[in-house]
């Protein structure tokens, strides 16, 4: 007996993985070869327009002479793209928090850096704090008024705003919620319910008509404010119902055990309860701070200028008229990078955070 | 040192949660009874009245697609009509084919052929992660509104034309003798239902099956070709004509309506196949197992073991998706389909000026399908537990 014979050729290796994941039955393999054509029908087009038959030089439309895309409608327009209308002499301001805000984030996604504690504290507290200056003035900055704000920035701002200050207002929810008082329970449910139950567009056509009917005579919100509010109501709600399915998982004994070693019911939650409820539901909250940014891009229809807005924008400007499929793909490519990137990272961190109980 | 009464007092639990309880109503009630008093001092100042008189008012503006008849000399109310239907058209097709893409690439993203797999996983993965409005904006603006001109229609089998005026359908004409038609398919249906319970019925009594399926298909099928030409085929179609410049006849739908429906559906559907991905993992291998060796066949190990396990995970998250769906069709504004915010909370509100009553009005409707939704899926899952142990 020969114990050093192969298994057959057509079982292992790469002929081996294609027969069994692609064609081991003939249906398979029919469906194999229907899934084949689609891609060649999709993929091999698209590529040619975007990248091989494009154009990726020149300052002008007589440039685009190429039958594929031409990015030079995305490279002129950058600026407005990026920034939106804010004056150029303060573009640096802009650049500043790009910038820290880019290093923050690289810094949290390095592994096993030291920290990281101090600087997720910085990036949700302080940094807010100095691009609220940086952004509209003040400390000896000049004024820019917000209706100049546009583009991926104020996207950005308007995510950004909704996400750090829709958390804090959704625990409190939650948190009133589940609470034994009734009065708070009712109130903080029917809160919960109204803005869940309603579109966002009825949010921020609200936000913009009824807004300044409950305001006294004379106290005008800006436009954005206005939009912001709303926003951030509207993703606090929801995030109110994710916290409280974190507060509806934690066992009955982790309540218990926190009284009788006689905390508070602050004490309770804050040490004990929220830590442990919050970081089992870190995905449903990323996952709902995806929603939000791509929930942003309604601004526009409320009039703000946001990257999208931007983007429909010059492709009206006449210089430009018939590159709105350029357009349309570079919004989805950016919109697309940014959600999967914090999908992918809200799993790598529920795989780490997985403690295992 | 024994405690005071006082420290007692205040320290009680009860005590206290009363006393925080009425802090927080009180600030409720000076929140809002400000904002009323402003509004109503606003209001005052901007000479408007407040109330619902509006309504009956003629609304002078015409809307671009009505389900039912309209002119400007409708009432808002009418107008108001006219939106939630349009609403509810958009949320109706779009469900329906949501669902279909959503279950086929649900499915497909389980297959064991590697590639088919990967190809449903790309899409959602792509199609979820790229904002609605993006989509809704990309079919709209740069697929319909650049197709060709009515001359130069993309046609289907000669009776379907696609071109930037919109999509032209044969419209079904009912003749004379089709509601015999529409009425024996509904008896039929009946009388097959009633196949159902009674073969069940035996079954469990006496164990002796009957091929109910085939027999009540058999019966409806034929009844309902027999029907047709013994009335001498009353149905005709009118099939869409070019004449001059655009198409005549036939139903025609309006390009915002195909790009918003189109665009609702592929996005819905991302989310449905991971619905259904979820709720087929969820039965757990052991159901599969344990039904096979009880000797059921394939089919129905899976009509009577995973599909009913399954359906109970997948429906309340897919009741969500629907209302979702249904709440993301107010994105319609941004393409100009006259759906209820367009209409309503556009226009309307432009002319009349009534925000409150009419942000109230449209609000309202959205909350109206949400809680109504929750209380059936409530429902539901009170029914589907009861199996449970």
């Amino acid at each position: 007996m020969n114990k050093n014979i192969m298994p057959p050729v057509i079982e292992i290796g790469l002929l081996g993985w294609l027969r069994k994941n692609l064609f081991s039955t003939w249906y398979n393999t029919i469906l194999t070869l229907i899934g084949l054509y689609f891609i060649y029908l999709i993929i091999p087009p698209f590529l040619t327009w975007a990248f091989f038959d494009a154009t990726f030089s020149g300052t002008t439309r007589e440039d685009c002479t190429s039958s594929g895309a031409c990015w030079v409608f995305i490279k002129q327009n950058m600026k407005l793209i990026i920034y939106g209308l804010y004056p150029s002499d303060e573009l640096w301001r802009i650049n500043i928090a790009y910038f820290l805000l880019t290093v923050s984030i690289f810094y949290l996604l390095i592994p096993n850096l030291k920290y990281k504690g101090s600087v997720g504290i910085f990036l949700l507290f302080i940094f807010p704090v100095i691009c609220v200056f940086l952004f509209s003035g003040g400390l000896g900055l000049e004024n820019v008024e917000t209706r100049l704000w546009g583009g991926l920035f104020l996207t950005l701002v308007i995510a950004g705003v909704g996400i750090v200050l829709s958390l804090p207002i959704g625990i409190m929810l939650a948190l009133g919620r589940r609470s034994k008082l009734p009065i708070v329970s009712l109130l903080s449910t029917i809160f919960i319910e109204i803005w869940r139950g309603v579109p966002l567009i009825t949010v921020l056509f609200m936000a913009s008509n009824m807004f300044p009917l409950f305001m006294p005579e004379g106290v005008n919100f800006d436009k954005l404010i206005r939009a912001l509010i709303g926003v951030m109501f509207f993703s606090a709600a929801y995030l109110a119902e994710v916290v409280r399915g974190g507060l509806q998982a934690m066992p009955k004994g982790q309540y218990e055990a926190s009284q009788a070693a006689g905390l508070t019911y602050w004490k309770m939650m804050a040490l004990i309860i929220l830590p442990q409820s919050l970081k089992i539901v870190i995905p449903a909250i990323i996952g709902s701070f995806i929603a939000l940014f791509k929930d942003t891009t309604l601004v526009l229809i409320i009039g703000l200028f946001d990257f999208l807005g931007i983007i429909q924008f010059v492709g009206t400007n006449p210089d430009w008229l018939g590159f709105s499929h350029e357009g349309y793909v570079f919004a989805a490519a950016i919109f697309w990078v940014f959600c999967f990137g914090m999908s992918r990272y809200s799993q790598r961190l529920e795989k780490k955070l997985d403690t295992g109980h | 040192m024994r405690p005071s009464k006082f420290s007692n007092f205040i320290f009680n639990r009860n005590v206290q949660g009363t006393f925080y309880q009425a802090i927080t109503l009180s600030l409720v009630i000076l929140g809002v009874y400000y904002i009323v008093q402003n509004t109503a001092e606003n209001m005052m100042a901007r000479g408007l009245a407040s109330g619902f008189h509006f309504l009956g008012v003629e609304s002078q503006f015409d809307i671009g697609m009505t389900l039912i008849e309209y002119s400007p000399t409708s009432t808002y109310f009418d107008a108001f009509i006219v939106g939630l239907l349009n609403t509810l058209l958009v949320a109706g097709i779009g469900i329906f084919f949501a669902t279909i893409v959503g279950f086929a690439f649900g499915i497909m993203r389980l297959s064991s052929n590697w590639l088919i797999a990967k190809i449903a996983e790309t899409y959602i993965e792509v199609i979820r992660n790229i904002p609605l409005l993006l989509q809704i904006f990309f079919w709209y603006f740069a697929v319909l509104r650049a197709l060709p001109k009515p001359k130069q229609s993309i046609e289907f089998v000669d009776s379907v034309f696609l071109n930037n005026r919109g999509l032209f359908l044969p419209d079904p004409n009912f003749g004379e003798g089709s509601s015999v038609i529409f009425y024996l398919f509904w008896i039929t249906i009946i009388i097959s239902i009633s196949i159902f319970i009674w073969s069940k019925r035996r079954q469990n009594r006496t164990g002796i099956t009957f091929p109910a399926f085939y027999v009540s298909a058999a019966l409806i099928v034929g009844v309902f070709f027999a029907a047709l030409t013994a009335t001498g085929f009353p149905v005709s179609f009118d099939i869409p004509e070019l004449k001059g410049f655009n198409y005549k006849g036939g139903m025609r739908l309006i390009p915002e309506l195909v790009a918003l429906t189109f665009a609702l559906s592929m996005y819905t559907a991302a989310f449905i196949a991971e619905v259904v991905r979820a709720g087929i993992m969820a039965v757990s291998k052991g159901q599969t197992e344990a039904a096979r060796s009880v000797g059921l066949k394939e089919g129905l190990v899976l009509r009577l073991i995973i599909i009913p396990q399954a359906l109970r995970v997948i429906v309340p998250p897919l009741t969500n998706q629907y209302l979702n769906l249904t709440k993301n069709s107010s994105l319609a504004a941004a393409i100009a389909y006259p759906d209820l915010v367009l209409v309503f909370a556009g226009t309307a509100l432009m002319q009349t000026g009534q925000a409150i009553e009419i942000i109230g009005m449209v609000m309202g409707v959205y909350l109206f399908l949400s809680l109504f939704t929750s209380i059936i899926m409530n429902l539901f899952n009170r029914i589907m537990k009861v199996g449970e142990r």
